[in-house]
This record gives structure tokens, C-alpha cells and sequence, in this order.
């Protein structure tokens, strides 16, 4: 007995192998990709057409979380920052986003009302415009609460396509990590304190200046969210063929979000961040986007890890730990559940 | 308030410090260098609980190890050896209406043989059945109590998880719907068990949590009656470093002994009321462990006057006993040996193909406990400081 499992939607390995099996190896190659594009041929954050002087890239994601209304944010202001974020990773300018909202029959009406309202404040806020949309209500029972989906279009003159990373590369975090993830599981436990709020946001001003000064030595950009920083990093080593290292030490990994993943049994790492970025950098601009970062507010900026040579055995993450041990980081695998003592 | 976080935040400091963790890798080698030349070629250190495996892995502690001092794995996950018909009783009564409760591990734990196509309590889930994910047996009693229901509690656990199935039942706050599986187990015997039957433990790294509730004293027999170097032991990675030194020096010195490294909660006495609940509550049995088999004086049964919490005896179902007894797992599992120490989960040919944290075929590769998920998810491998 085959079925859909909520492990098949973690984001982690099981997510990837489902998109494989049901989508991406039934397509021949041809269907991929718009020639001279990016599409399914290469795993990324959003897909590109190459237009005259660059690129139009397109993104598209299905937003579910419960709770709909969390600390930090909601589904509406998660559903806007994510899909202006995912065309930031692929080097463009966001210009435009449309909506789909299924909605449950008998939600209130003022729920749904504030979570467009946060969707519409984000893209207002970052000059994005809501260029289309289409709503419908599923019967009682039929969808828990309100499920939103966001395509966008933006524009990039050249692509951050993430299989650039050479050896010597260092590996930036933009701001801390497992921050949102933290808080929707704090929240699920019924966790009510200040230090989970989720890091929601779009990342339009800390990313658009590097894009505009560094793209040629931006190797690689990424958001982590659904599967957190450890199925990045694991995307990147194999779409670039090298080792990654990653000092644990220097992982911005917030006291409360480690303390709460200890309680859970759950991995930091493998928490979603929707505040925060990976940059892949060469190693003579690193100084100079921790720079920009600095002076664009990311005060807790900095390199977590570099690039290397693939060693023979092992082409993956290797974590260099607290104590001076070390492990391999691995792709999240399987549903977080909380652990029993 | 703020002056007890700044003790929080001060003992993870300490107990994950790198300079005194270098310090402590520097000890081992020298204890170790000092066995070599006594004569001895390797040195095989059991971590009996999950979580000691789980700190070992999780801060790569085999990597600062001299290669041959190894660490294995030990059967201090109570997911792990809870028998499969717990998990098979459990379905079936799921299927049949019952709301069923337990942890989110048990949840995922894999029956060997399936009931009406449900292999666990995920599948039954899915299926339709009503099977409800809580974090400890009070939010079970209150959910059940508040919605009436017949209910039954997939109780596993060790001595720390089971005082709370006692606590409620001795009080009278368990509502009259919910029953228990009762499938607690000790950890003494199994720990005697283990050494006995491997036989090439040279020591062991015990229980800390487990420890807080018998007291540290039941581990007396390892060192008394085996000769094994025996140290409760805290879960910080500067604690495990602390154990593996303490065993080594006192095989360099042949002076075995039991040590509380856990000093900071663990007595030798234990935590009296908890371990009164536990009697007046349950009898102590001859009881089954998955992958091992029966093991004497190990299983926590409820006591006839609780008869009515028992859902076992309340739905007449049947207990395979002694001679019924299968090893509980299915083909080319390799689980009763890992948590015996005897394997790693690498060895398994199963390990990451057919058995995954996302799709478990071994009840080891399901718990945050289990030696194979910890392996598995925290990239447990042996020998690679030498690449970076």
C-alpha cells in the first residue's frame, strides 16, 4: 500500500524523490526547460526564459501552515515574502505576483480579509504589483483553513544558478537560522513565549544590493526554508560537485532555537528560516559583502563554512563540530515529530 | 528567573567547551597509549542510552576518539525494543474505533506483521483511524477525558516515562475510556543482558536520565560482578568525554568501579517517590524486547487491582508469551544486533536503501532514540576528521 505521506511535504529527501518519480523523469528533456532557460532540468528557487537583456523569471509555491496566524507573521505575509524571495535567489527583481486562495467553507471572514490585507502590505511595501488572482471554497472538512498559492515574475540581467560553487567559496548565512520553523513548531507545542517569533520577511533590500554590485562572484543564493540550511547545503555540494565544510561554531543558531530543538529532538538545521539567506561567495568579495550586509542591517551576518575539493569517499556536507568532532550533515529525512524523553 | 537562565547558559558553556573538550581528547590518548602498551588492542565502550548515542554522533565525539577506542550502541531506546504486537494490538484497536494515542515515535514504529494492510499507527492514520500524537500521557488523559471516547494509550517507555503512567493511575485521574498498553521495561536487565550475551563490553557509559529516577546504585553489578568500568553519565559531549576517560584510566589502572559523572541530578539512591509509584502501580516481569528476546525481571506489568487500566486484559487480547516468542523482526533487520552492540548501523545492507528515517523498515531507524535514525539523520560516521 503505497500513499502520500506527510513525510512526501517535509521538504527533506522523500519531497525530492516524489517530485522525481512523478514529474521530472517523465519529462523529456525538451520539456524542461524554454531553450537557453532554466526550468526542471536544474533544481532551483524559480525557473528563467531568457528575454532581450536577460532574463524573466518565474516562480510558483503553495503556502500551508498551521497555524494560519503565528507569532511574526501569517499565511499571507509568508505566501508574499517567500515568492518575492525565491525570484531574489535567482538574481532578479521582483515585479509582479498572482494569487490563488482555496478557502474552507466557514472561515471568518475577517481571518481571511487580515491575511490578504499582510499579503497585499508586503508586495505594496516592496513595489511588487498583484497583477491577477483567483479564489475558491472547499466544503467543510475538505482543506484545513486556508491554503494560498503564489506564482511571480521578475527580472534578472544574469542568473545566481546554484551548480557555480567553486573550491574556496565561502559559505555566508545573512541572519540567523531556523528562526520561523522554531516558531511554528513553538507555536504547535502551544509554546507561547517572546523568544519564537517567526523571521518572515522579504529580502529585497539585503539581497538586490549584492545582486547589483557582486553577481559575477555570487556562486550560489538560497533561502532556506521547507528542509532548512542542511538540504541547501546538501543541494549545493552535489550541484556543484564539491565538499562542503561547515564550522558549527559560527552557525548562527539563536540560544532559544537550539534549547527548543533539544527539547523536541529535532535538528536546527533542518529548521526553516524565511528571514535569512545562504550566499555562496568567492573568497575576494567575501569581505565586501559581509560589508554590505553589515550597513543593510544584517548585523549577525557571517561566514559559516567554505568550499572544497570533493574528496574521494564523501561529496557532501561535513560539519565540523563544538568540541572539534565531526559529522556529516545530512538532507532532512522523514516527518519531524516530537521524540518521547 | 534571568539568574536561572544564566546557569542554563553557563553549564552548556562548560559542558560544550572546546578548549576543555581538546584537553579531555588529549587524557584519552594518553590513558589509551598507556593500554597499548599494556597490551591492549581495542576498547569497546558501550553507550547504553539513545540519547548518549545520540550526543556521541551529533557532535562527531567517534572523531575525536584514538581508533581503537570505539563507541557502540546499547538498547537504552524504548521505542526500539517495544515488541510488535504492542504496535500490532495497538492497530487493530485503532482500526476498530478506538482513538489511540502514544509519542511521536511510536507513532512511526513498524509492526513486522500488517493489520488489514496498516504496518503502524502512521499507516492506521492514514487509513482513517482516529490515532492522536501527544507529547506525555497527561495530555492523553486530559483529551481523553474531555472528548469520552474509548480510548487506549500506547504506553512504551523506560523507568523515567513510566512513573508518569503511574502518578496518574495511583491518583485516579485517568477517565474510565482510557486503557493502557502497558509495555514499560527496565533498563538493569537489559544492561546485563547485553554484556553477558556480547561479551566484549570493556565499559559502559550509563544511563543518566534513566539513573535520576533508580538512583545510580543498580548499576553496581557491571563493575562488581562483570568487571566493567561503569559511569552515569550527563548528555553534554564533555560529559561522554569525561565517561570515555574515567573507563579508560580505570582499565589502564584495573581498578573497575561505578562513577556518577551526572552528579548534578543523579543520587545513588534515586528519586524515592517516583520509584514507590512505580511499585504500588506495576509488578515486575519476565518481558519481551524486540530484536532481543525475553529478558527476566524486566517488563513493567500493571498489578491486578489496576486491572481495569490494562487494555489488554479488558479486550481479552492475546500476550504471545515465552515459547510463542519470534525475535520480532523482519528479514535482513539487523536492529537486535546494533542495539547489542555488536553491529553498526552501517553494517546493515539495509541502512539508507530500503530502511530511511521517511520510510523505517527496522524499529531502529524510527525513534530520535534509535542508533540507525541517528546515524542516519546526523551523518554518524566513523574516520572522518581525516578529510577536513
Amino acid at each position: 500500500m503505497s500513499k502520500i505521506s506527510l513525510a512526501h511535504g517535509s521538504g527533506g529527501v522523500e519531497t525530492q524523490r516524489l517530485l522525481e518519480r512523478l514529474v521530472i523523469n517523465r519529462l523529456p528533456a525538451w520539456m524542461k526547460k524554454v531553450e537557453n532557460g532554466l526550468g526542471l532540468d536544474f533544481p532551483d528557487d524559480a525557473a528563467a526564459i531568457p528575454v532581450k537583456n536577460g532574463y524573466l523569471v518565474s516562480t510558483i509555491d503553495a503556502y500551508t501552515v498551521s497555524p494560519i496566524f503565528f507569532p511574526g507573521g501569517d499565511l499571507g505575509k509568508l505566501a508574499a515574502a517567500g515568492t518575492i524571495n525565491d525570484l531574489l535567489m535567482l538574481g532578479a527583481r521582483p515585479l509582479a505576483v498572482l494569487d490563488a486562495i482555496i478557502v474552507e467553507e466557514g472561515t471568518a471572514m475577517d481571518d481571511l480579509a487580515r491575511l490578504v490585507d499582510s499579503m497585499i502590505a508586503v508586495l505594496r511595501g516592496e513595489g511588487v504589483c498583484l497583477i491577477g488572482g483567483d479564489i475558491k471554497v472547499m466544503p467543510k472538512g475538505q482543506l484545513d483553513g486556508v491554503l494560498i498559492t503564489t506564482a511571480g515574475l521578475g527580472f534578472a540581467s544574469k542568473l545566481i544558478v546554484d551548480n557555480n560553487i567553486k573550491p574556496g567559496d565561502k559559505i555566508i548565512a545573512t541572519g540567523p537560522l531556523g528562526v520561523h520553523g522554531a516558531a511554528i513548531f513553538a507555536a504547535q507545542q502551544r509554546i507561547f513565549s517572546h523568544e519564537f517569533r517567526s523571521d518572515v520577511k522579504p529580502l529585497t533590500k539585503i539581497l538586490l544590493p549584492l545582486i547589483e554590485r557582486y553577481i559575477e562572484g555570487i556562486h550560489a543564493a538560497r533561502d532556506p526554508t521547507r528542509g532548512g540550511a542542511a538540504m541547501v547545503l546538501n543541494d549545493w555540494a552535489r550541484g556543484s560537485d564539491v565538499m562542503l565544510v561547515v564550522y558549527e561554531s559560527e552557525l548562527p543558531l539563536p540560544e532559544p532555537v537550539v534549547n527548543l530543538c533539544e527539547m523536541l529532538g529535532v535538528d536546527p538545521m533542518t529548521l526553516a528560516s524565511e528571514g535569512a539567506a545562504l550566499l555562496a561567495v568567492s573568497p575576494e568579495i567575501v569581505n565586501d559583502v559581509l560589508n554590505t550586509l553589515y550597513e543593510n542591517g544584517c548585523g549577525e551576518a557571517r561566514v559559516i563554512g567554505e568550499a572544497r575539493e570533493k574528496a574521494s569517499s564523501i561529496g557532501v556536507v561535513v560539519l565540523k563540530t563544538l568540541v572539534g568532532g565531526a559529522r556529516i550533515l545530512e538532507p532532512p529525512s522523514g516527518e519531524i515529530v516530537p521524540r518521547i524523553c | 528567573m534571568e539568574r536561572r537562565m544564566d546557569l542554563r547558559r553557563l553549564t552548556k558553556t562548560v559542558f560544550r567547551d572546546s578548549i576543555l573538550a581538546s584537553q579531555l581528547a588529549k587524557l584519552i590518548n594518553d590513558y589509551w597509549r598507556l593500554l597499548r602498551s599494556n597490551g591492549v588492542e581495542e576498547v569497546k565502550i558501550m553507550n547504553f542510552c539513545g540519547t548518549h548515542e545520540y550526543t556521541s554522533t551529533h557532535y562527531g565525539i567517534r572523531n575525536i576518539l584514538p581508533p581503537g577506542v570505539s563507541l557502540v550502541a546499547g538498547p537504552g531506546c524504548p521505542v526500539c525494543i517495544t515488541p510488535s504486537y504492542y504496535v500490532e494490538t495497538a492497530v487493530g484497536l485503532a482500526l476498530e474505533g478506538f482513538t489511540v494515542y502514544t509519542y511521536g515515535d511510536a507513532y512511526r514504529l513498524p509492526a513486522v506483521r500488517e493489520v488489514k494492510g496498516c504496518r503502524s499507527l502512521s499507516d492506521a492514520r492514514i487509513a482513517g483511524a482516529d490515532v492522536r500524537v501527544v507529547y506525555s500521557f497527561l495530555d492523553a488523559v486530559r483529551d481523553a477525558a474531555s472528548h469520552g471516547k474509548p480510548s487506549v494509550f500506547l504506553a512504551v517507555g523506560f523507568e523515567t516515562t513510566c512513573p508518569a503512567y503511574a502518578s496518574a493511575i495511583a491518583s485516579e485521574m485517568v477517565p474510565s475510556n482510557l486503557t493502557l498498553i502497558s509495555a514499560g521495561r527496565l533498563t538493569p536487565p537489559a544492561a546485563r543482558y547485553a554484556v553477558e550475551r556480547v561479551g566484549t563490553v570493556s565499559g559502559v557509559i550509563a544511563p543518566g536520565h534513566v539513573s535520576t529516577i533508580t538512583g545510580a546504585g543498580v548499576w553496581r553489578f557491571l563493575p562488581e560482578e562483570y568487571g566493567i568500568p561503569t559511569v552515569v553519565t550527563g548528555f553534554e559531549p564533555v560529559d561522554v568525554l569525561i565517561a570515555v576517560a574515567i573507563i579508560l584510566r580505570q582499565l589502564a589502572e584495573n581498578k573497575p568501579g561505578l562513577v556518577v559523572e551526572y552528579s548534578r541530578t543523579v543520587t545513588i539512591e534515586g528519586n524515592q517517590r517516583a520509584k514507590k509509584l512505580l511499585s504500588q502501580v506495576f509488578d515486575v516481569v519476565d518481558s519481551a524486547w524486540r530484536g532481543i528476546g525475553f529478558i527476566e525481571q524486566s517488563g513493567y506489568a500493571l498489578q491486578e487491582n489496576f486491572a481495569r487500566y490494562d487494555a489488554v486484559k479488558m479486550f481479552g487480547l492475546r500476550e504471545p508469551g515465552r515459547d510463542g516468542w519470534k525475535n520480532d523482526l523482519l528479514p535482513g533487520c539487523i536492529c537486535g544486533r546494533v542495539i547489542l552492540g555488536a553491529a553498526k548501523p552501517t553494517d546493515c545492507p539495509l541502512f539508507m536503501k530500503r530502511c530511511t528515517p521517511g520510510t523505517p523498515y527496522g524499529p531502529c531507524m524510527v525513534s530520535a532514540e534509535g542508533a540507525c535514525s541517528i546515524w542516519a539523520r546526523l551523518g554518524g560516521r566513523e574516520r572522518l576528521v581525516e578529510v577536513v
